[in-house]
């Protein structure tokens, strides 16, 4: 925004006036520099200006955080993504991948950050061969974590076979909500570091 | 053992107190210790026993036990009719009996310390066998029911040449507990707290119970002492579960999760040292080992065809080799094997129409049973008999543990509560230490 020559005089004098305040107090000097009508609305407009300024810095600041917040949460949801998998399999899919892509710059990102991959299983087959199952789910997602760089050491495994069921039933649709690996942070936390 | 002199002796006091049956035991032979006289009857039917009452405060309970629990033994046919007179007569009327359809006349009479048993051949009209049992004083809790179960595994011996398998129990989990019933589903008792336990395994002591306990951060590899109450941990750190005892008792195979599958340990429970693993199944599942009674071989559930199958090995290594080949059909998911207490047979569930069923195979000449069909069948466990099998079924519309008899096919429902399941059957209970 352009500010008006006049007002800049204006606002150049007030500012010698100060200096010579300041140098040697003459307090009868004052009205010499009166302001005039113009002049306050001069001030009224600079006032204006830093509220404005002010504002916009704020809605910036507010913006920046929202975004912050948004990119914690999208990363805070993309480490908690469950993977799934087919029946009887510890085979990654192209999604099961996907979503374990999504991990891996948060993870890069938060280097203080240890996480739990929990392997379930549905419920069909043996109960004692699902918990040896699971624990297989667990290790395939850590060893795609590994093969893209993250450090062995901040992903434990654990199986809970199909002792834990994400969905009650006995069908398809509960059956493939239950083949999956579960996250959680077991240390860290996401955004402490930049 | 006592003398058959001090043996006489005790006896003739028994009878003394109990009266009446002094009459019908006093024909008591006299039997050279080791030395096996069999009842006589048809050995191509079961032949029919008949329990008289039993005299005194708890008279009615011992008779009952011992009746359901030769039923449930499955050798003989429990006479109830007719036979059902208020008190044992002074004197045994064999002719009557011998209506009935009885070979066998079962006489107890309580003593202050225990109880006194004769077994009467019908057919002979003389006493078989006598003998007295200690039984605990005071109480009618778990011990007591115990000895009144040896008391009728005693009598199945001395009728069939066979102990029964009324005194032993039976571990299983529900809702994340332990429990252990006696083999009539009486006396149950939770022995472990909140918690996830699973694949509960006898000591062949009967004094321990391995099993896997889940948690957050893995599953580990506990042993319950059932004397002291205590717990220790045997294998921490990952996926630890399937616990088995050698038959000697000396060592416990379990399976631990490796890197990329899950391979067989072995460890000696009871002192310092590292586990050696025994399979090497290079990314695949190996668990649920059972061994062979000669404790060098293992039966165990492996995916290494590509789908879960049972497999069999030597405990110091060599090659796994398939139980049965493969089939092309849903009837090659075979896992969670038993091998059974004579090794004769292994004892398996296999999938058939897409649910398990629980199958026997015998080893010498390959042949295999199904023994199950309705609901679904898993898990199944021997007696220590080698012939009756616990298994965990859903016919009732629950899961359940249910015991069926592989000679006759009959069935009968072990728990009556819903959630029951991973069955595992004790060796013949021990004697508790210290006592009489």
């Amino acid at each position: 925004m352009m500010i008006a020559p006049r007002a800049l005089a204006v606002l150049a004098l007030v500012a010698v006036a100060t200096t010579a305040c300041r140098k040697k107090p003459e307090p009868e000097a004052a009205p010499a520099v009166q302001p005039t009508t113009v002049d306050n609305s001069a001030a009224d407009a600079a006032a204006k200006a830093e509220r404005d300024r002010l504002e916009r810095e704020r809605i910036e600041r507010e913006r920046l955080a929202a975004e912050r917040e948004r990119a914690l949460a999208e990363a805070r949801n993309a480490l908690a993504a469950a993977v799934y998998f087919d029946f009887d399999q510890s085979a990654l899919s192209d999604n099961a991948r996907a979503t374990l892509e999504a991990k891996v710059p948060v993870l890069q990102g938060n280097s203080s950050i240890r996480i739990r991959v929990a392997g379930h299983t549905d419920s069909r087959g043996s109960d004692e061969y699902n918990m040896a199952l699971g624990n297989r789910r667990a290790a395939a997602v850590r060893q795609y974590l590994v093969d893209r760089g993250i450090d062995a050491g901040r992903v434990e495994i654990v199986s809970f076979g199909e002792e834990m069921p994400a969905a009650q039933g006995e069908d398809e649709s509960a059956w493939s909500q239950n083949r999956r690996a579960e996250f959680s942070v077991t240390s860290g936390s996401i955004g402490t570091e930049e | 053992m006592t003398t058959p002199r001090f043996a006489t002796a005790l006896l003739l006091g028994a009878l003394l107190l109990a009266g009446g049956a002094a009459a019908a035991a006093a024909q008591v032979p006299t039997t050279e210790p080791g030395v096996r006289i069999g009842l006589s009857y048809d050995p191509g039917s079961r032949p029919g026993v008949v329990v008289l009452p039993v005299s005194g405060p708890a008279g009615d309970s011992v008779r009952a036990i011992l009746q359901r629990d030769l039923d449930y033994g499955d050798r003989a046919v429990v006479i109830t009719d007719g036979a059902g007179a208020a008190v044992a007569p002074a004197r045994l009327n064999y002719a009557l009996y011998q209506r009935l359809g009885a070979a066998a006349v079962v006489q107890g009479t309580l003593t202050p310390t225990g109880l006194t048993l004769a077994v009467h051949d019908v057919a002979k009209r003389a006493v078989l066998r006598t003998a007295t049992l200690p039984l605990p004083s005071g109480t009618y809790g778990p011990e007591w029911r115990m000895a009144v179960h040896r008391a009728a595994d005693t009598v199945e011996e001395w009728i069939f040449g066979t102990r029964g398998i009324a005194a032993s129990r039976i571990a299983f989990v529900r809702n994340g507990r332990l429990y252990i019933t006696h083999s009539d589903g009486a006396a149950t008792e939770a022995i472990t707290g909140s918690g996830m336990a699973l694949s509960p395994a006898w000591h062949p002591t009967g004094r321990y119970v391995a099993y896997a306990d889940m948690s957050e951060t893995g599953t580990q590899i506990m042993v319950r002492d059932l004397d002291t109450r205590t717990s220790r941990r045997m294998a921490s750190g990952g996926l630890n579960i399937t616990p088995a005892f050698s038959p000697d008792g000396e060592r416990l195979v379990y399976s631990h999760g490796t890197n990329n599958g899950a391979d067989l340990y072995v460890i000696s429970p009871f002192e310092e040292g590292a586990p050696r693993r025994i399979t090497v199944g290079r990314g695949t599942l190996n668990m649920s080992p059972s061994f062979s009674p000669d404790g060098r071989r293992i039966a165990f559930t492996t995916d290494r065809p590509g789908r879960p199958d049972v497999y069999m090995t030597a405990i110091d290594g060599g090659e796994a080799t398939e139980l049965l080949p493969f089939n092309f059909s849903d009837q090659s998911y075979r896992s969670n094997p038993d091998w059974s207490p004579d090794g004769r047979s292994v004892a398996f569930q296999s999938q058939i129409g897409g649910r398990f069923q629980v199958i026997t195979l015998t080893l010498k000449d390959r042949n295999v049973k199904q023994l199950t069909n309705e609901g679904e069948n898993e898990d199944p466990s021997w007696a220590p008999d080698g012939r009756h099998l616990v298994f965990t079924s859903s016919r009732s519309g629950t899961k359940q543990l249910w015991v069926l008899d592989a000679e006759t096919g009959r069935t009968r429902q072990l728990t009556r509560e819903g959630g029951a399941r991973l069955a595992a059957w004790s060796t013949h209970d021990r004697v508790p230490i210290g006592a009489p």
